[in-house]
């Protein structure tokens, strides 16, 4: 073997390794929770009655998963519309961990993103596309930064606890969308509480049936928000902040300003999620707005481990299951939501990472338990004499 | 029972060609160590020559490639901490492994409970067992006392008891002195001859050499993986172990030289700074430095020094006082501030202040100055003016890394310090603030650094030397200022100061001590 060819091998070995160290845990918690999904397929045919067990009604079902998911181009499409939310709901997510923030609230900041878009958009539904949609778009992000503002804002100046603050923005969103649809931004005399239309804020379709901006201005987002984080000084401080406080502290940063940044952004984040799902799917919007784009966005983050260039494939993923669920349910008769099952089982492995990553010997174990048993009891010591 | 010296008993344990690689290094390379029964044998090496791997295959916590490890002379394969504390092997880790709220006796039965019926744990007869066992060798301790109330120097002595109750007959201990005062290094030597004196073999890890040659029987010195020689304290002493460690000549006491002071760089003027609780820990400090002056302050750890050079730095506001830089007043202004206006600062604690672990060693070199230019071109970051400079600085100050890519967690301690170091001391600066800045480093290390200040300051810098080694402010520092509840106590020459004098200061503030608030000024 060649010199060269060799260090062109330890080139890719290295590579490789350290794609392992970052993918495996994900990797390896979907692979398992895949499994898990198939139990729980197997033992709900076991508690139907009259039902011949079928052994492959596991594989039959992601058959149909993946068929609905990738098997055409109305699937690929619908796959990229439910994916892009969940994006930009990852990347609100994962902006803050990578401040040292664990934004539970991308929930209540969506929301309040799609009522400042369908505010905007109202109001702007008459001007030419050109100039309503960047408002529009432009109301449901302002919307959703401010929602992140406040929690950011209370952490800086109180210490209150983000996933605290956050839980509870949420649920006052919610409140916010019913009062608003019922109220001032409802349709008069409508029989259900519904806004006007967004009319030419609407966002144009680009590809099939369905697959709207949103796409682009997902992935645009992606790479704003890695060239941010990883380019810019202010993602330099963002992630000090993260990764060591006291340091930033002491390197001169202002660790309370990036705090409130940090969120602010994330709010952002999930208000143009928010945003997109109005102006580019419902265009209007009812008091029954409920989604779980929040929680999906964690889970989405988590997957991610956090790193922007990872949040479109954990996005594709959730994106891809729920859009395949449909098909899984009409062909194989597992209902949709075996999805979130597969979904929270996934969350489960990977918060009990270090755990799972022993298990399946992903790192050496560092330190080790004594066990009782391997340990003879103590024999009686004579006192001193 | 303590074996006659004149019986030839089998070792208790024998290491025989232990060999270890990791990716890119041989961390042990044909290793040979015996260890007697009843003999505390020292493992010297600086950080990074292999003395933990070696450790780590003797407690089966690493498998090695090669070699062969004896028990009392038979072969035996050590499959985990599990087997090894089985065959009577135990470690006492540098970090302690202990839960702060359980009690003494909680702490020792975790994972080994003797039952009292099927349910009840037998907490009595726990109990006296450790009374007794304390008592055997030497010490009186209380069973139910809660190990969060516990000094380092017992909570150490806890671990140990906690091996013994597991009957050890080996026990390892890694640096077990770091973290204890003169004091308690000299109780804790008294356990371990009382140890060995009932035949237990002990396996001291360190690189103190005084303290090695004071406790050891007999001294393994490593270097970069391999045994360079084996010393018997009587024929040896702390030049002839250091050359052995560092493998080369190491003046272990540096020559200062002759300061030539200046114009005064710092003045503080009756500054008063809380702690995080609200205490007032510094309680009307003065002091001034000199361009090209080292002022040394000495003091035991915990009478202020921290949050003063903190104050200093901008990270604490004092509560009272001034501090001015140069005839400018510069009392309560931020580390950026500071850090801009010449000043470098070394904080004590290197991983919470100083570091940001997960970040390569080129973020953390640029981790104060990644705003200006050349590291920063408006918002975007430079990262080759970066690289570059991080290359420079790893030339420069000799900090061991693969790469400047590598993230600085995977750095050894001393070369986390050099990074620190690389950073604060590769500028101009006209004011260094260093706070402990040689804390937990091998000799090499420590000679290194001292260096760097010595030349800072014939460069032309003032330097505010804090550290709780005595031996270290009498050997760097041009003056000496010892500190005592708050205050300075005395100023004296650092030439001509008497260790004694100092230490009796440090401990009791002196007969004369002045009330809060007095200045004492430079001469």
């Amino acid at each position: 073997m060649t010199g060269k060819s060799r260090s062109l091998r330890d080139a890719v070995t290295r590579i490789a390794r350290q794609a392992w160290l970052v993918g495996a845990l994900p990797v390896v918690s979907i692979v398992a929770a895949l499994v898990v999904g198939a139990v729980v397929i197997l033992a709900s045919e076991l508690l139907l009655p009259d039902h011949a067990f079928d052994p492959t009604l596991p594989i039959a079902s992601y058959l149909a998963l993946l068929d609905g998911s990738f098997g055409h181009e109305a699937a690929i499409v619908n796959t990229l519309v439910s994916t892009t939310p969940l994006l930009l709901g990852g990347l609100a997510v994962a902006v803050g961990f990578k401040a040292g923030l664990f934004n539970i609230g991308a929930g209540g900041q969506f929301v309040m993103g799609a009522l400042g878009a369908v505010a905007v958009g109202v109001a702007v539904s008459d001007a030419p596309p050109p100039i309503a949609i960047p408002i529009a778009l432009a109301g449901g992000m302002l919307a959703g930064a401010a929602w992140g503002f406040i929690p950011g804002f209370l952490k800086a100046i109180s210490g209150a606890h983000e996933v605290v603050t956050t839980i509870m923005l949420n649920y006052v969103a919610g409140f916010v969308l019913t009062w608003a649809v019922t109220g001032p931004l409802g349709v008069p005399q409508s029989p259900s509480p519904v806004t006007y239309a967004v009319g030419n804020a609407a966002y144009p379709i680009l590809i099939g049936r369905n697959g709207h901006l949103g796409i682009l201005v997902a992935a645009a987002a992606v790479v704003v928000m890695w060239w941010l984080l990883y380019r810019t000084t202010l993602g330099f401080e963002i992630r000090t902040v993260g990764a060591n406080a006291d340091a930033a502290r002491y390197a001169g940063m202002r660790p309370r300003l990036l705090i409130i940044l940090a969120m602010t952004m994330a709010g952002l984040l999930a208000g143009t999620a928010g945003a997109g799902v109005i102006l580019g799917i419902n265009h209007q919007m009812n008091s029954t707005f409920t989604t779980t784009v929040g929680f999906d966005s964690i889970a989405v983050a988590l997957v991610a481990r956090s790193n922007p260039l990872g949040v479109p494939f954990a996005a594709l993923l959730f994106g891809a299951m729920r859009a395949g669920s449909g098909l899984m349910q009409i062909r194989a008769g597992i209902p949709v939501e075996l999805i979130d099952v597969i979904q929270a089982t996934i969350l489960l492995f990977l918060v009990a990472g270090p755990a799972v990553q022993r298990l399946f010997r992903l790192t050496a174990a560092r330190g080790g338990l004594v066990s009782p048993g391997s340990v003879e009891p103590p024999a009686p010591v004579e006192a001193p004499g | 029972m303590a074996q006659p010296p004149d019986v030839i008993v089998a070792p208790a344990i024998e290491m025989r060609g232990i060999t270890k690689r990791y990716p890119g290094v041989v961390a042990n390379d044909r290793i040979d160590l015996l260890v007697r029964p009843g003999e505390i044998h020292a493992l010297l090496g600086e950080n990074g020559a292999g003395k933990t791997t070696l450790m780590n295959v003797l407690y089966g916590l690493a498998t090695p490639d090669e070699g062969q490890i004896l028990l009392n002379g038979e072969p035996v394969r050590i499959n985990g901490p599990a087997d090894a504390i089985s065959r009577g092997i135990d470690m006492v880790h540098q970090h302690f492994m202990l839960v702060p709220v359980l009690t003494v006796a909680e702490n020792i039965l975790l994972g080994l409970e003797p039952m009292a019926g099927p349910i009840f744990i037998d907490r009595s007869a726990a109990r006296r067992r450790i009374i007794e066992l304390g008592r055997q060798f030497g010490f009186e301790i209380d069973p139910d006392a809660r190990v969060g109330s516990l000094s380092v120097g017992w909570q150490q002595r806890v671990e140990i008891l906690k091996a013994l109750y597991r009957n050890t007959r080996i026990l390892v201990l890694d640096e077990p002195t770091a973290v204890l005062t003169p004091q308690e290094t000299q109780e804790i030597f008294a356990v371990l001859r009382n140890l060995a004196a009932e035949g237990h073999s002990i396996i001291f890890i360190s690189h103190k050499l005084y303290e090695v040659l004071e406790i050891a029987d007999r001294i393994t010195v490593i270097r970069r993986g391999r045994v360079v020689g084996e010393r018997l304290p009587a024929e040896t002493n702390e030049e002839d172990l250091a050359e052995l460690m560092v493998g080369r000549g190491v003046e272990l006491t540096i020559d200062r030289g002759t300061s030539h002071p200046g114009d005064v760089v710092l003045r503080v003027d009756a500054l008063r700074v809380k702690d995080d609780r609200g205490n007032e820990v510094v309680r009307g400090v003065s002091l001034e430095i000199r361009a090209g002056e080292i002022l040394g302050i000495a003091g035991v750890a915990g009478n202020g020094q921290d949050e003063l050079v903190e104050a200093l730095y901008g990270l604490r506001r004092p509560s009272g006082g001034s501090v001015t830089l140069r005839d400018a007043p510069v009392t309560g202004w931020s580390p950026r501030g500071m850090n801009e206006a010449g000043v470098g600062y070394v904080p004590a604690d290197r991983q919470r202040f100083g570091l940001v672990l997960p970040f390569a060693v080129a973020d953390n070199i640029v981790l104060t100055s990644y705003y200006r230019a050349p590291f920063a071109k408006g918002l975007l970051r430079n990262d080759e003016a970066i690289e570059r400079a991080a290359v420079r600085s790893i030339g420069e100050f000799d900090v061991r890394t693969g790469s400047a890519d590598a993230a600085v967690r995977t750095l050894s301690g001393g070369n986390q310090q050099k990074v620190v170091v690389a950073r604060e001391f590769g500028r101009d600066t006209s004011l260094l603030i260093l706070d402990q800045p040689t804390r937990g480093l091998d000799v090499g290390s420590i000679e290194f650094i001292h260096r760097q200040v010595i030349a800072k300051r014939d460069a032309g810098a003032a330097v505010l030397l804090v550290s709780a080694e005595l031996d270290e402010v009498l050997e760097m520092a041009d003056r000496i200022a010892v500190m005592y509840r708050g205050v300075i106590v005395a100023v004296m020459d650092g030439r001509t100061a008497d260790k004694n004098d100092v230490g009796i200061l440090m401990a009791t503030g002196g007969q004369n001590r002045p009330e809060a608030g007095a200045a004492i000024m430079a001469p």
